[in-house]
């Protein structure tokens, strides 16, 4: 069975139709990225995976582990799922250690040395060690999102989902960002991203999933669905957003 | 005018100083009760699903809609016709103490939804739970924000402390009555003693308050601390 199933998923707000039935599946060490336009509902798929957003239908799994059954544990799973958001969310009132190691002392129960050593390991794999004692509102918007990276592995997820994790930021330091997120699906991290960066589509995923309308629309390896796709919305599509935002990233 | 009796005047002030004393009691159990019941009411409101939620908008508009004065007759009275024997000073602490946390409630009502949604999600994200949430992610926060209207609310209830002289407890105020009733020469300066006790006390809470936003600022925050300047 893969990593990750997602089966059926719907959910509404009001009248809007947000997702239709939209499944997927994701392997081990696999990378998927999410595209389509905004308002198509990717994010809250995103969401419904860990239920920050209760889906209305549709069932989610996790290594085998039915993720939207009521008897399972949530915050069990939650813990096992990285989550970086478009606004890094950082604590505000923490330093950048105690974002990493909150979750380690509190979720984990892990020892306060235990927990800071660990954290300290990630702050250095996102290259921020010497910022460790650094309040968000004191690092830029790349150092704030590569601090929500390493919140988010400290955990030890089994997988990372990325929501759109460059798009606050300005083009300068978003490289920065790319950067860690190619040496993570290098080093075997399984990832779903969504993301406009095309370029770090075409280089780093395994698969795109290309969503429209709350359905996916295609999805397929990179080089088939920016040479050959199927469908003709899935290369009007691609045109555009390369157009818009080039395709180096 | 008549010369101040200032040897009357003198003796008094040990006499003033032993009620404010009282009043500093009330204010202390009164901040408690308010502060622990408000974040209570504020948590409800923002958290808990809406039967519950209707039921804390309830309790917040009836202590903030009843006057003070009429809430000590009713608890002072009321609890003693159905037999609940309480002292004046209870009652007192009790009755502000309602009254405090249904406007406190909004302080930090207003202060937990400022913080936002969105540190509640990157908490859950991590596998918190809400209660774990809210005590480690929200509520540092919020408090934060909490600290100047909650000044507001201080220096209000500190001086709604001698209202408890009307269902009878002996503090600055009733004292100072005492002492005029005496000598009502003295009623001018008596009072001005006390409003210089309440002037410094004002002064001195707020003084701490500050001291404290000062003390918990987060460091390169937008919201900065007292006595900044944009």
């Amino acid at each position: 069975m893969a990593l990750l199933v997602v089966e059926d998923l719907h959910k509404r707000y009001g009248k809007e139709e947000v997702l239709r039935g939209v499944s997927f599946e994701l392997e081990r060490g696999e990378t998927k990225v999410i595209i389509g336009p905004s308002g198509t509902g990717k994010s809250t798929l995103l969401r419904c995976i860990n239920r920050l957003t209760e889906p209305d239908r549709g069932r989610v799994w996790l290594n085998g582990v039915e993720v939207t059954s009521p008897r399972t544990n949530i915050y069990r799973i939650r813990a096992q799922i990285g989550f970086v958001f478009q606004d890094f969310n950082l604590f505000t009132h923490l330093t950048a250690l105690d974002n990493v190691r909150l979750g380690l002392i509190r979720v984990k129960g892990m020892g306060k040395r235990e927990a800071t050593e660990r954290a300290m390991r990630e702050l250095a794999r996102v290259g921020l060690a010497d910022k460790a004692d650094a309040y968000p509102a004191q690092l830029s918007g790349g150092q704030q999102q590569r601090v929500s990276i390493a919140r988010a592995l400290a955990m030890d997820p089994k997988l990372i989902l990325f929501d759109e994790p460059t798009s606050a930021l300005d083009p300068e330091l978003i490289g920065e960002v790319l950067q860690v997120m190619i040496e993570l699906a290098e080093a075997g991290m399984t990832m779903l991203v969504v993301t406009h960066e095309m370029g770090f589509a075409r280089s780093v995923a395994d698969e795109i999933i290309f969503m429209e309308k709350g359905v996916i629309v295609e999805q397929g390896p990179p080089e088939v669905l920016f040479t050959r796709p199927r469908v003709p919305r899935t290369a009007e599509f691609l045109r555009k957003i390369t157009e818009f935002y080039g395709e180096s990233g | 005018m008549t010369a101040v009796d200032w040897q009357n005047l003198v003796q008094g002030v040990p006499s003033l100083l032993s009620g404010l004393l009282v009043n500093l009691e009330i204010l202390l159990g009164l901040i408690a009760l308010g502060f622990a019941v408000g974040i209570l009411v504020a948590l409800v409101q923002v958290y808990s699903p809406r039967p519950l939620a209707a039921l804390a908008v309830g309790y917040e508009w009836f202590f903030r809609g009843v006057p003070e004065m009429v809430l000590l007759m009713l608890i002072y009275f009321g609890l003693r016709q159905f037999k609940v024997r309480i002292t004046p000073f209870t009652a007192a602490v009790i009755a502000l103490g309602l009254r405090s946390s249904a406007y406190q409630s909004q302080i930090f009502r207003g202060a937990i939804q400022a913080v936002g949604r969105r540190q509640m999600m990157a908490a859950l994200s991590v596998g918190m739970t809400r209660l774990q949430a809210i005590r480690h992610v929200i509520l540092p926060q919020a408090l934060r924000l909490s600290i100047p209207p909650w000044s507001n609310e201080f220096s209000s209830v500190l001086k709604d402390t001698t209202l408890a002289s009307a269902i009878g407890v002996i503090e600055v105020f009733k004292k100072a009555r005492f002492i005029m009733g005496r000598n009502y020469a003295l009623a001018l300066p008596i009072f001005l003693v006390v409003a210089l006790f309440f002037l410094f006390l004002t002064y001195a809470g707020n003084w701490a308050l500050g001291a404290l936003e000062r003390r918990y600022r987060i460091p390169g925050f937008e919201a900065k601390g007292a006595g900044e300047r944009f």
